[in-house]
């Protein structure tokens, strides 16, 4: 009885989960999978498009005799790169007409034309001229032949679904001299945002920790970064750090605090001079991280002012009936009990900010030296049109978040034992 | 000892006072004031000697009296040090100094010679001024983006400081960028679109996730354990990895330029984190309410319907915004997957009106306001279920 129930049981919750996993299968994983597939193949953007056979109708009358016309149509291959094999063309035309003379390929009958024009190399064009005349000698009206639209049909290689395999996207990865500036871009925009980030949460949630009015508000407000659609975050900053019009530095300059306009997004490098020596700081990607930073604390924020609000009122009381001092009581007692949240945050943010594309691509595009992973797989894949360069560079992505997933949840692991 | 916590009482009272008036002053500018000077010696060292003189004072005086006298002190003399500001400006000086002279008026001798007290003041001011810089820096964007918005590109190069609203010139001449970015650029069509798939993906992913959750949460099945890990890994699987797959699929599929592409790839993308939301508060459930739903003769989808879900409103009204804020805010999607202006979604359109043509700034801004205005109200209103939804969903971002 209790087996039969347990059957039942099982079979209801697979029942229940099956939509789910199918969606998720077929969206994400399989999507995954198939970047392996094309990772090793050489496709391009324009090879994406299936080839059609395509024809435009073009109808002329003859002089001098309404009762025959002559038909143009213009046969194509839309495709530039692949050839399209075993095209068959069909066509309907108005009662009482016929053809006068055909070429072997073609059939009339019952209103019908149908042909097998064979295969078509890429970007092949060809005419196909036909004259018609009316069974009954009368005219034939233009508009009643235009009404109808030819169907042709053919059949072409896909290329994603070929076995020609190549290591080329890799190599070039690899091989790009760029490569490991890319990669240490990456690591630099993840490693700063996410310490960054981090860093401003603690400090808000310090502050927000304690009793003051208007403390309900500040936390809301404290969020909206991290709500607000990035796209209008992006443009309101771009426009606030525009060198020409932008506030900031218009501000700036009205306080003579700099002397001329500086390119926070536009600029590469920057040369600071501290204590006599030259420092070379990347520019664009600082801006970068601080929007990233400004964007991403909240999170960290919360996070951490939840950690804040349980740990034990009593643990402060007795330090303070020791004597400790403000900066003591925060490393001894405060730091110990945020600790474990910091580096559960600091992973998943340091995850998330390697994956991190909306922001860099909308600020700079990838501009002056803000060019990172994700936004190589774009351009790689959209702006020069490789498809298969974007896809390795993705799988790229993907070995590094398997590394750092695998760091992840042995770190979740640790936690969950020491509880 | 004494002397070195005077010395830091004064100083950093001072930079403090110094940093408020700062942020006022850069207002002020932007409001198109001729202010080009921060006075930061002289604003700097008479705030030192008047918050010497606080000290001096102690209690001996109405604490009340006191602020107001030191309030009135300190603004009369940036009044005379500035010149030609409006009347307004000096008053917002003299609220400044009334709520900075308020927070110290406490402070006296007695304090100062307590231990500790130049770290505990110090941590006072970092919180006082740090909920204050933090406020500034959070909303100025915000509030950039809103008055950008009322003004015109003509205005803002004959001045690109001053942001002052013209009340003067009448409603429709305000909201002119309004008008305008609805009527010429379509906007409604697209802000119509955003809601579309916003709300369409709530709703799939509830009807797909509210069962599976209820699965992983209750029912014994082979592959259960597995299941459950498996939706943290496949959620922190980033859109960027699936983005060329995607499209190489959808463009053989056709199903690019659709609502309906996007609504399958929303779904998929956020199922994971609903369920594994979801699953958490149905464990949460007290079993013995199904238990007595089961003698009574409900089946599964009884028990989900009439026991489960009535339960569960506030965990689910938390998924349904974390996921209506997700699928409005997603950007990179709708970037691939759209290209033909007649399917845009908001955060689309405002991409393309900055990648296109010359692009009047102010409509720009307007249409920043568009799409995020929605998300604000809504996150102030459900502040609550959304702050949790963020709690539990944060694991993305």
């Amino acid at each position: 009885m209790s087996s039969k129930l347990a059957k039942i049981e099982k079979r209801t919750a697979y029942l229940l989960i099956l939509p789910s996993v199918l969606l998720v299968f077929s969206i994400i994983l399989f999507p995954i999978f198939s970047n392996i597939w094309i990772s090793f193949k050489n496709v391009e953007l324009k090879d994406l498009r299936i080839p059609e056979p395509r024809a435009k109708k073009l109808v002329k009358s003859i002089k001098d005799n309404p009762t025959q016309i002559k038909i143009i149509y213009k046969l194509r291959n839309s495709s530039l790169t692949q050839e399209i094999t075993n095209v068959k063309f069909k066509d309907k035309y108005p009662d009482n007409i016929e053809p006068i003379s055909l070429n072997n390929k073609c059939q009339f009958k019952s209103n019908l034309l149908k042909c097998e024009l064979g295969n078509w190399p890429k970007k092949y064009r060809e005419n196909l001229e036909i004259v018609f005349q009316n069974t009954n000698n009368q005219e034939i009206f233009k508009k009643e032949l235009k009404s109808y639209k030819p169907k042709l049909s053919g059949k072409s290689q896909n290329i994603l679904l070929t076995y020609e395999f190549t290591l080329n996207n890799f190599k070039k990865v690899i091989k790009d001299k760029a490569f490991i500036d890319l990669l240490s871009t990456t690591f630099y925009y993840t490693f700063f945002g996410t310490i960054g980030a981090i860093v401003f949460g603690i400090l808000a949630a310090q502050m927000v920790n304690q009793k003051f009015f208007g403390r309900t508000f500040m936390r809301s407000v404290l969020l909206f970064p991290y709500v607000a659609p990035v796209v209008a975050l992006a443009y309101t900053w771009e426009l606030l750090l525009d060198p020409t019009s932008g506030t900031l530095n218009n501000l700036l300059i009205n306080y003579q605090i700099i002397d001329g306009p500086i390119n926070l997004l536009g600029q590469k490098y920057v040369t600071l001079n501290i204590l006599g020596f030259d420092f070379k700081l990347r520019l664009a990607l600082t801006t970068v991280i601080i929007f990233e930073i400004w964007r991403y604390f909240p999170l960290a924020f919360l996070f951490i002012l939840a950690r804040l609000q349980a740990v034990p009122k009593e643990l402060y009381e007795a330090a303070d009936v020791d004597g400790a001092n403000p900066i003591q009581k925060f490393l001894n007692i405060t730091l110990p009990q945020i600790l474990a949240v910091i580096s559960i945050l600091f992973m998943i943010r340091f995850i998330w900010n390697f994956n991190k594309f909306e922001d860099i691509f909308l600020l700079t595009g990838g501009a002056s030296g803000t060019r990172t992973l994700p936004i190589n797989v774009y351009q790689q894949g959209f702006s020069i049109g490789d498809i298969g360069m974007g896809s390795a560079v993705s799988i790229v992505i993907v070995v590094f978040l398997l590394i750092f997933m695998f760091i992840y949840f042995k770190l979740l692991g640790k936690r969950a034992d020491e509880n | 000892m004494k002397i070195k916590n005077i010395f830091t009482y004064c100083f950093i009272s001072s930079l403090f006072l110094f940093s408020l008036i700062c942020i006022w002053k850069i207002l002020v500018t932007l409001q198109g004031i001729e202010l080009t000077n921060f006075n930061f010696n002289k604003l700097f060292i008479f705030g030192i000697i008047l918050c010497a003189i606080n000290l001096l004072i102690g209690k001996k005086l109405n604490l009340n009296i006191k602020i107001i006298l030191l309030a009135l002190l300190f603004s009369i003399f940036d009044y005379f040090i500035s010149t030609n500001l409006p009347i307004w400006y000096s008053f917002g000086i003299f609220l400044i100094s009334l709520f900075f002279f308020n927070n110290i008026k406490d402070y006296d001798k007695n304090f100062l010679s307590k231990n500790h007290s130049s770290q505990k003041l110090f941590f006072n001011f970092l919180t006082l001024f740090g909920i204050t810089l933090f406020s500034f820096v959070i909303l100025f964007p915000f509030y950039m983006m809103l008055v950008t918005s009322f003004k015109t590109q003509a205005l803002l190069l004959l001045n690109p400081l001053d942001f002052s609203i013209n009340f003067a010139q009448g409603l429709p001449e305000l909201f002119k960028s309004y008008f305008i970015v609805f009527k010429d650029y379509n906007f409604g069509r697209y802000m119509l679109t955003s809601t579309i798939v916003s709300l369409g993906t709530v709703i799939i992913t509830l009807i797909f996730a509210i069962p599976a959750a209820y699965a992983v949460a209750r029912l014994n099945f082979f592959g259960k354990n597995f299941l459950s890990t498996s939706i943290l890994i496949i959620y922190l699987f980033p859109a960027i990895v699936l983005v060329i797959p995607l499209y190489t699929i959808f463009s053989q599929l056709g199903l690019r330029n659709s609502i309906e592409g996007l609504l399958i790839v929303y779904t998929a993308t956020t199922l994971p984190v609903a369920i594994y939301m979801l699953q958490g508060y149905f464990k949460s459930i007290p079993k013995e309410l199904e238990e007595a739903g089961i003698i009574d003769g409900q089946n599964w989808l009884g028990i989900i319907f009439k026991i489960i879900l009535p339960l569960s409103l506030p965990a689910i009204s938390s998924v349904a915004l974390y996921v209506f804020m997700i699928a409005w805010n997603e950007f990179l999607f709708s970037l691939m997957f759209l290209d033909r202006p007649n399917t845009f979604t908001l955060s689309r359109a405002i991409q393309f009106l900055n990648v296109g043509a010359e692009t009047p700034r102010q409509y720009l801004m307007a249409g920043s306001v568009v799409v995020t205005l929605p998300i604000l109200i809504i996150f102030v209103y459900f502040e609550k279920y959304l702050v949790s939804g963020l709690t539990a969903g944060s694991v993305k971002g």
